[in-house]
């Protein structure tokens, strides 16, 4: 083992050596190789932590929402559907949930009102989600009106800013009492905007759709599970059509790898000859060449993986957002929570390191059955 | 489902695998036909030439897949969530009918490619390329192997249609149902420990053997013993590894333990597992060559050497899978 390690640092040892003589050109190869890296990383970190982001937000949410729907439209849920559902069993807790929203045509934006117990949220104020209360500069004990949709002022004191830390499920929201929202939207008595359930055992929320559709058939039962994996799977298409459009430019890097390695210099060429010419087999030429391209690979990695991390997660993927994101009026301002996954650093390994190392192949070998004598006559 | 990151990479990866076989098959053909060592012609010499780029690429060929395969279990594992019934890799696999044929293929590219690696390094160690035309005929048997793979990668995450509600692993690793993953599962815990733990005594025994002593008897008996090994401990894992890391008496699933929830311990027993199995095939594979002259000095090195390897790796997946039964606090016999 001891000989052959050696052999390998000595080899490493000369292609750093190597690799040094040529700067210029190698760190124009290092710039554009890091570059592909960082963008894919980029990509990839980012989408992974929308990903996360969306799923721990869910996690707080109920796990089934009842709507009823009248002609394929969502509708109000009337007095007395909470009963029929009656008691099915595993099914924790069920409570008629009040929301709805508000255009503000001061910033041109939908807010989301929605309904709490007067226990948290004493009637005539009002608890508003941060970038409401950036957007309309807002603190709390300010008042605040809105127009009804019924043409009526209405005034609430802000009795609260919700925490920013809630900012990607409460940017646009504002928390009223029951009785202010049924005033505020004339919202008839005894009516529900939808139904909240939870299930404490995850196995068994299918089964509860599955019975909540067969007692309302006008029902429509929505499980978590399901906008989660709506969320998922979303992220991931954006991600690959982005990856697809960048497989032009992975290709592109391809052929400038393949051009780099190709393009000996008469120097390189010479310096093969010598190295055949001293003892060196086309084998150890080859293996040589293959550390170059190894430590080429993994610094361009290495360095574009950290700028990638500090991209995403110090700059908030500047790059990226626009098209990943998504887009509103009223878009929380929120931090991505570092989060790195194996399944993405072994897939961007794939797209950066295998064509790498696939077009500097037949480079690698053309230039190491130089003939000895060719070279060093010419 | 096409446009997932993973599914893109490990389509990417097979794809070129097939094209790069392809692309050596004509040059396999005309090394087999025409090599002569002891030539000077012209064509020899342009054939000595080209076998160092296609073993290289070969060799880089090979190595992605063996990559591959880890990649492939991870995105099953991972892409679980989309699946309505689906909770492990198990559920992907099962979305449609190529699932498994395709984890199978993935795992027999595996083995195959760390046969044809191992049988490779041995040659360049020669002075006189003594297996060349063994070399490159393998390739050409390989390529069809290849080429399945690929070709049921493709149809498996063409079929991935996030709609179909698939069933999860409860319901496959049972011991009620009747297919060989059932009948493993459902095996009692006595008898599946006598066998797992005589089955890798045997395969560590062997590999050690081989790497005290290496002959080719040693060498055939490693490979027969890494083989059933292999079995042994996967059925191990189905019928009370599994058990034991879940602490769950009825949870059979040889895929669950590769999630987050269970600290990745999966991913610290296969790896060993399957370097091990594949480190003990590549011994016993290289052994029909061990007569020929210019091999005789470093061939039972090298297989002496991957024995060695072998042996860690069982004894490293022993000890670990030990560790985790002594560490669970599910009781399954009792004494």
């Amino acid at each position: 083992m001891r000989p052959w390690l050696e052999k390998q640092l000595h080899l490493i040892d000369f292609t750093l050596a190597s690799l040094a003589r040529r700067k210029t050109k190698n760190v124009g190869l290092l710039l554009a190789y890091t570059l592909i890296v960082f963008v894919l990383a980029s990509l990839s970190l980012f989408t992974h932590a929308l990903r996360s982001e969306a799923s721990y937000v869910l996690a707080g949410s109920p796990e089934v929402i009842l709507q009823r729907m009248v002609a394929g439209r969502h509708d109000l849920i009337p007095p007395g559907y909470l009963d029929k559902i009656g008691r099915i069993r595993g099914v924790q807790k069920k409570e008629g949930r009040l929301w709805g929203y508000y255009y503000d045509p001061v910033v041109n934006a939908n807010y989301t009102f929605m309904a709490r117990p007067a226990s948290e949220v004493a009637d005539g104020t009002i608890m508003v989600g941060s970038a409401l209360a950036r957007e309309r500069g807002l603190a709390p004990n300010n008042t605040i009106s809105f127009r009804s949709y019924a043409g009526k002022l209405f005034g609430f004191t802000v009795a609260a800013v919700l925490s920013p830390d809630s900012e990607l499920l409460s940017a646009d929201l504002v928390l009223l009492s029951e009785s202010d929202f049924r005033r505020f939207f004339e919202y008839p008595e005894g009516h529900y905007t939808d139904i909240a359930l939870s299930v404490a055992n995850p196995q068994e929320v299918r089964t509860v759709a599955a019975k909540l559709s067969a007692a309302l058939p006008d029902s429509r039962p929505i499980l978590r599970e399901e906008v989660l994996r709506t969320y998922q799977s979303l992220f991931d298409w954006r991600e690959g059509i982005v990856l697809t459009v960048l497989a032009g430019a992975i290709l592109a890097f391809a052929i400038l790898a393949w051009e780099k390695a190709s393009g000996l210099s008469a120097e390189e060429r010479r310096e093969i000859g010598i190295l055949k010419a001293i003892g060196w087999e086309t084998g150890d030429v080859i293996r040589m060449k293959v550390w170059e391209g190894l430590v080429i690979s993994l610094t361009a990695f290495l360095l574009g993986g950290i700028a990638a991390y500090v991209h995403v997660f110090h700059f908030g993927a500047a790059v990226f957002a626009p098209v990943l994101k998504g887009w509103s009026v009223l878009y929380p301002r929120f931090t991505l929570v570092p989060a790195v996954d194996g399944l993405q650093i072994a897939t961007l390994f794939f797209f950066t390191v295998v064509p790498y190392t696939a077009a500097v192949l037949v480079p690698i070998w053309r230039a190491a059955i130089t003939d000895p004598d060719a070279v060093m006559r010419a | 489902m096409l446009f997932q990151p993973a599914i893109i990479a490990l389509l990417l990866a097979a794809g070129l695998a097939v094209l790069m076989l392809a692309g050596a098959a004509p040059f396999a053909v005309q090394v087999i036909r025409h090599w002569d060592i002891g030539s000077g012609s012209e064509r020899q010499l342009a054939l000595e030439r080209r076998t160092y780029l296609f073993s290289t690429l070969l060799a880089f060929v090979l190595v992605a897949q063996l990559a591959a395969l880890l990649l492939f279990v991870f995105n099953a594992d991972r892409l679980a969530a989309m699946f309505v019934g689906a909770m492990c890799a198990v559920g992907t696999l099962n979305v449609n009918a190529w699932g498994f044929p395709s984890l199978l293929m993935q795992t027999a590219v595996f083995f195959l490619a760390a046969m044809w690696l191992a049988l490779n390094h041995v040659d360049t160690l020669a002075r006189d390329y003594p297996l060349v035309r063994i070399k490159y005929a393998l390739l050409l048997l390989l390529l069809p192997v290849l080429a399945t793979n690929f070709w049921l990668e493709l149809k498996y995450f063409l079929g991935l249609k996030a709609n179909v509600i698939t069933s999860c692993c409860g319901s496959l690793f049972s011991g009620e149902g009747k297919t060989i993953a059932a009948e493993a599962s459902g095996m009692g815990p006595g008898p599946a420990l006598v066998l797992f733990y005589a089955g890798l005594a045997l395969a560590i025994g062997a590999a050690l053997w081989h790497w005290r002593r290496a002959s080719r008897l040693s060498g055939y008996a490693t490979l027969a013993a890494s083989a059933a090994g292999f079995v042994a401990s996967i059925v191990g894992v189905l019928s009370f590894v599994s058990l034991y890391i879940y602490e769950h008496p009825h949870h059979h699933c040889p895929f669950c333990i590769l999630k987050p929830e269970y600290g990745y311990q999966g991913y610290a027993l296969y790896v060993p597992l399957f370097l091990a199995t594949a480190a003990g095939l590549g011994a016993g594979a290289i052994q029909p060559f061990a007569r020929i002259a210019s091999l005789r000095a470093v061939l039972p090195r090298v297989s002496a050497r991957l024995a060695g390897l072998a042996a860690a790796g069982y004894t490293a997946f022993a000890a670990l899978a030990t560790w985790f039964v002594l560490h669970s606090n599910l009781i399954l016999i009792e004494h």
